[in-house]
């Protein structure tokens, strides 16, 4: 769906982004994260053909950045950091106006459906700066795929909503994905990748790493087991320690922190040490490192 | 065609919600039709005028006319160049706006998204502005040409008052004074960050109507067909330098990028 070589973008001097290489496969949730600054919203508006390259090349649904623009603007659909809806026209005469740029068939029946679709319907002919900002979002993202695009966009899509509202928003993202629509998501909200992105990118001017949020984890933090003991001691450290496949044990408040491969394969041998050398296991767990720790790692480095 | 009318649809839809802009479209066609109309009321029904009238004021008139009538005549038709500034004036409030208010309410960049172009763009963004104001003027001089059959009190005068001149002015040149203030009020508009600077800046091009007015005032310009016929060629080279210019200016990286 979207594929670029050495994307480039300058400001005069500043780089907004550095020969990006990337690849977002069809139909999955590619979660695009980075600190303030780092040129997300850059990277999406060359992607979505409101600017233009520096240089490098890019590919979004089979069509070149900078040559085929009309034919990308067709084919995705953008929700862009501030819903910039026309506040004194109502929700539906907002969307009968972005059917008709978008060239869509039959713009009543779309703009009905996912009205319907967000639970605006009945709001529909109210003013849309009479909504709430989760409204708003919800009326932008309506917006977005009023032509029923290949590719999405979001552009932190539940920055500035309250639980309820971020949640909704999320929700249908998750929606939008079981129907096989493609979604490039930038946002800060790492639960939120974690929960919906199915590949991540830690961008900063350049692409850090790319992966699934759990390989991340593992390749980054390894896999950490739990054995919350009765009493421990340094000797059960020591033990589990010289075991082969363990890469570390830590003791913290009588629970052994351990950092396995395979858990799956090597929790039992562990379970069985500890239970001969007389220690009482009161349970086991695993330790989810979280997806904030992956990022800061990488943004540190 | 189909984007073009729906910007045009969704710009009046918007603007004319603002009380303001619906007021200035409405009153000052109305003005600018009464103003004359008062005068000519006013000045009417004199005599003949005691001694010779002014070479400058004898040129507008028919020979058969009386020294007052040819006075009524100079005196309203000073007021008839107004007219001229209705086009000029009302796109100014509606084209001013007209992207830096998508700027700040950052309903902008969604619809640079949508495969609009910038010509379509900005033909629909000119014909928003141009439409209300051309109309706006007709209808006033529309007014002040059957207040004046009424009022006059003299076939030569109204002749002289709707002389093909008038009708040229107004159905010409005001169309192509619009298209040029549109024009330089939407490349004000997508330079500046505050609607306000966008208004007060695209008002400049008020000025050189203004010194038509003056000039004429003053009786160092006298209107005439030649002069009518000599201002829209000159406003034709200018209407079409100004689109380009316009459309050379709206560059949408810039306009995304560096607004605040």
């Amino acid at each position: 769906m979207i594929t670029t070589e050495n994307l480039t973008k300058k400001f005069g001097d500043i780089t907004a982004v550095d020969h990006l290489n990337l690849e977002v496969r069809e139909g999955e949730v590619f979660g695009f994260l980075g600190p303030n600054g780092a040129g997300k919203t850059t990277t999406v508006r060359m992607l979505s053909c409101l600017i233009g390259p520096t240089s490098g090349r890019a590919l979004v649904n089979g069509f070149t950045v900078g040559k085929e623009d009309k034919q990308i603007r067709r084919s995705v659909g953008i929700l862009t950091e501030t819903p910039g809806m026309y506040d004194n026209l109502s929700a539906e005469h907002n969307l009968n106006i972005y059917a008709h740029l978008y060239e869509v068939e039959y713009p009543k029946v779309q703009v009905e459906k996912y009205l319907r679709m967000l639970g605006l319907w009945d709001r529909r002919q109210d003013e849309a700066g009479t909504f709430s900002k989760g409204m708003k979002q919800k009326l932008a993202i309506c917006r977005a795929l009023l032509h029923e695009p290949r590719l999405l966009f979001l552009d932190e899509p539940t920055a500035a909503l309250d639980p309820e509202s971020a949640r909704l928003v999320r929700d249908f993202i998750a929606e939008l994905r079981q129907q096989g629509c493609t979604i490039f998501l930038c946002t800060h909200n790492l639960d939120e990748a974690d929960r919906l992105c199915d590949r991540i990118g830690v961008f900063k001017s350049r692409l850090l790493v790319v992966d699934s949020p759990t390989n991340l984890r593992r390749q980054l933090f390894g896999r950490k087991v739990v054995f919350h003991l009765a009493t421990g001691n340094d000797g059960l450290v020591q033990q589990v320690q010289a075991l082969p496949f363990v890469q570390e044990v830590k003791l913290v408040e009588n629970k052994l922190v351990i950092t396995l491969d395979d858990p799956e394969e090597h929790n039992p041998d562990i379970l069985n040490l500890l239970v001969g050398a007389g220690a009482r296991v009161q349970f086991v767990g695993e330790l989810r490192t979280s997806l904030e720790d992956v990022y800061l790692h990488l943004v540190k480095q | 065609m189909d984007k073009i009318i729906t910007i045009v649809r969704k710009e009046w839809a918007e603007v004319f919600k603002n009380k303001m802009v619906l007021f200035s479209v409405i009153f000052m066609p109305l003005l600018f039709a009464a103003l004359p109309l008062i005068i000519l009321f006013s000045t009417g029904g004199g005599g003949d005028m005691a001694g010779d009238i002014p070479q400058q004021i004898a040129v507008m008139c028919d020979p058969g006319m009386s020294s007052s009538e040819c006075f009524q005549v100079y005196i309203v038709s000073q007021f008839l160049v107004l007219f001229m500034l209705v086009p000029l004036i009302i796109p100014v409030n509606i084209a001013s706006y007209s992207i830096v208010g998508e700027k700040t309410t950052r309903s902008l960049e969604p619809l640079l998204a949508t495969p609009i172009t910038t010509a379509e763009l900005l033909i629909a963004k000119n014909l928003a502005a141009v439409i209300p104001a051309v109309a706006a003027t007709l209808v006033g001089f529309l007014i002040f040409a059957i207040g004046a059959g009424f009022l006059s009190g003299s076939s030569l005068v109204t002749a002289a008052l709707l002389d093909p001149m008038w009708l040229l002015a107004v159905l010409l040149v005001g169309p192509l004074l619009a298209v040029l203030s549109v024009n330089f009020a939407i490349m004000v508009s997508s330079r500046v960050n505050d609607p306000r600077v966008a208004e007060q800046l695209s008002v400049v091009v008020i000025v050189p109507i203004l010194g038509l007015f003056f000039g004429q005032v003053s009786g160092l310009l006298i209107f005439n067909n030649t002069l009518v016929l000599i201002m829209a060629l000159v406003l034709v080279v200018l209407d079409a330098i100004m689109i380009q210019v316009a459309i050379r200016l709206f560059q949408r990286e810039t306009i995304l990028t560096r607004w605040k």
